[in-house]
């Protein structure tokens, strides 16, 4: 399994990164993984206000249609238009290519409440030994 | 064999019908409707016989053998339901003609209403939804209406446990109010801390589906309602499982205040090609005036030895009609005769055995597929399809070999909160013999996993396609025939 060792995360698998004042958001390699390939992303618009812990965008694989929540409140200014026409990006390179949306932060402060990347091994870990 | 579509088989100035002699005066359409090049098949009659008879052929159905896909409820459909759908004084009536005409039909709708009313525990059932998810959608309108109604207007959030049907939060969603999903604690209930914490008057209800998609009864089911009904909120249950509590357990006892049948689950219509749905709905009291009509009422009934007078009737607060005309009578046929070849103690034998088999079922694979919560279940369960001594063979692997030993997979991906679920239910009628058969053939599949995984991840190999690329389908789908 893949992480990012710049990235914050949530339990539930998405990751939030500074750059610059604006924080990018995706999800993990380990949830590409888990929900296999990912055939459709459906992307907020700009501007779009997203809510710490509220679903804001669907993702779906040939196994299951998935909520991606958002780790940190704030205003869509970027979608990644790509993986409209190339959701398999989000499999190939979940860090990279395969972001999702740009947001400018309302609440800076939240990135505090992330996980850091040793402490969502860590529950990938026992995620995976309750299996 | 691959069987070609019906245009590759067309043969220019091949026909099959010829049309009678013209007997009415002949008028053109305008010339703005007319077509240059109609692009439909030229075949003969033997054509069109031989080539759906092929296509039946290759069809995977409950009449071939065992089918037991989870939470779908793929019971037989007794063919009498069959005959009697055709009798020709049901099929010969027509829905814009008199009501004293047809008084018959009405009286077939009102009894599947009283039925469903007494196998629910509810006051009042509507027959009208076109399907369960439709059936759902109703039941959160009102539910919704009800408060808007009491002046409760801040109330904009159901809460989803996360065993419940997917089509739960859809419902939700296509009613315009927020989703909050609820976790399930280890033995596969509700979490009630978690529901606790969700409780506020911001809850229009919760969408309860008992027994849960694990195939697991809520234990705390009266606690459950209870949270719900102290805080002003109302419980919707999904009655998609109902075929393991039928006679057994009544929703409305407990206090469920609204909840859908699924008649081709529970009450052996058809599903899917077989015929339109049917999702009827029932209500507690306070409810029973905001349900979508026309429901069939006694309009006169002069005496006790008087035969009533049957009529349409749209409640006073109704949300309004949900489908054309009265709903899909052709279903309420077939399921007025299910209930009535089993009667009341049929129906409750009938949920018994479902039950009955699934236990026997997971009794017999458990020591090979782990079994999520590992608890009597009541007419399905969940095994997981992943294997520690063949750790690339998944769920679909699984699937897609069980295809080639003649059975129909079970659901599979479903519910999510199990890794690799396989949900299984066998149904009532599905013999020891057959449950056996199926048994043998999960035990066999597991050997084949770690003697010989590439058999599973190739499978189907006895199919007249093989394995389908689902991946390129979504990602790239082509939603016309294409002529080569």
């Amino acid at each position: 399994m893949k992480l990012d060792e710049n990235a914050r995360y949530l339990e539930s698998h998405e990751w939030a990164r500074k750059e610059g004042d604006e924080i990018v958001i995706g999800i993990s390699d380990y949830a590409q993984q888990t929900l296999t390939d990912i055939v459709y992303v459906e992307l907020p618009d700009i501007d779009d206000e997203i809510v710490k812990d509220e679903p804001f965008i669907v993702v779906e694989s040939v196994k299951a249609a998935s909520d991606v929540i958002a780790p940190m409140s704030g205003v869509v200014v970027a979608v990644n238009e790509a993986l409209e026409d190339a959701p398999e990006v989000v499999n190939e390179d979940p860090f990279g290519d395969g972001w999702m949306i740009r947001i400018e932060p309302s609440n800076p402060d939240e990135w505090g409440d992330l996980l850091t990347p040793a402490a969502y091994k860590k529950v990938v870990e026992e995620e995976e030994a309750a299996h | 064999m691959n069987e070609p579509v019906i245009y590759e088989l067309s043969a220019p100035g091949r026909e099959g019908v010829k049309l009678p002699h013209l007997d009415v005066p002949a008028s053109d359409l305008p010339t703005e409707l007319l077509r240059e090049e109609l692009p439909l098949p030229e075949v003969s009659e033997i054509d069109v016989v031989r080539h759906f008879l092929r296509l039946s052929q290759q069809n995977y159905a409950i009449d071939k053998g065992m089918y037991p896909l989870g939470s779908c409820t793929m019971k037989f459909n007794p063919k009498i339901n069959e005959v009697t759908a055709r009798l020709p004084g049901f099929t010969s009536i027509h829905p814009l003609q008199y009501t004293n005409t047809a008084q018959g039909a009405l009286y077939l709708m009102y009894t599947v209403q009283e039925y469903l009313k007494e196998v629910g525990g509810f006051a009042g059932v509507t027959v009208q939804p076109a399907a369960g998810a439709q059936g759902e959608l109703a039941g959160v309108l009102m539910m919704h209406k009800y408060h808007l109604d009491r002046g409760d207007t801040q109330r904009d959030t159901i809460l989803v446990p996360d065993s419940a049907h997917g089509t739960n939060p859809a419902t939700t969603s296509m009613s315009g109010l927020r989703v909050v999903q609820i976790p399930s604690d280890a033995r596969g209930n509700v979490d009630l801390d978690a529901l606790q914490s969700q409780i506020c008057e911001r809850v229009v209800g919760l969408m309860i589906t008992n027994p849960n998609t694990l195939g697991l009864f809520e234990e705390q089911i009266e606690a459950v309602v209870k949270m719900i009904h102290d805080c002003g909120g109302l419980v919707y249950g999904d009655g998609a499982n109902m075929n393991a509590l039928m006679g057994v357990m009544r929703p409305g006892d407990v206090g469920i205040d609204v909840m859908h049948f699924n008649l081709h689950k529970t009450f052996s219509t058809p599903h899917g090609g077989g015929g339109p749905g049917c999702g009827p709905v029932g209500v507690a009291e306070h409810l029973v005036d905001y349900l979508p009509g026309p429901v069939v009422t006694i309009d006169l009934q002069l005496s006790e030895e008087d035969a009533p007078f049957f009529n349409f009737y749209q409640p006073a607060k109704s949300i309004g009609p949900l489908t054309g005309f009265w709903g899909h009578f052709g279903i309420l046929v077939r399921a007025y005769t299910y209930m009535r070849m089993l009667g009341a103690e049929g129906m409750k034998e009938a949920a018994e055995h479902a039950v009955l088999n699934a236990n026997y079922l997971r009794s017999q694979v458990k020591d090979v597929y782990k079994v999520s919560h590992d608890r009597l279940c009541k007419h399905e369960f969940v095994a997981e399809g992943h294997f520690d001594a063949a750790p690339d063979v998944r769920a679909l692997d699984i699937a897609k070999r069980l295809i080639d030993h003649g059975v129909h997979p079970p659901t599979n991906y479903f519910p999510l909160i199990v890794p690799e679920a396989l949900m299984i239910e066998p149904t009532e009628t599905e013999s020891k013999q057959s449950i056996d058969n199926y048994a043998a053939i999960l035990r066999a599949i597991a050997t084949e996993a770690t003697d010989n995984p590439e058999l599973l991840h190739a499978a189907p190999h006895n199919t007249p396609v093989r394995r389908l690329d689902e991946v390129s389908a979504a990602r790239d789908p082509i939603l016309r025939y294409q002529h080569a």
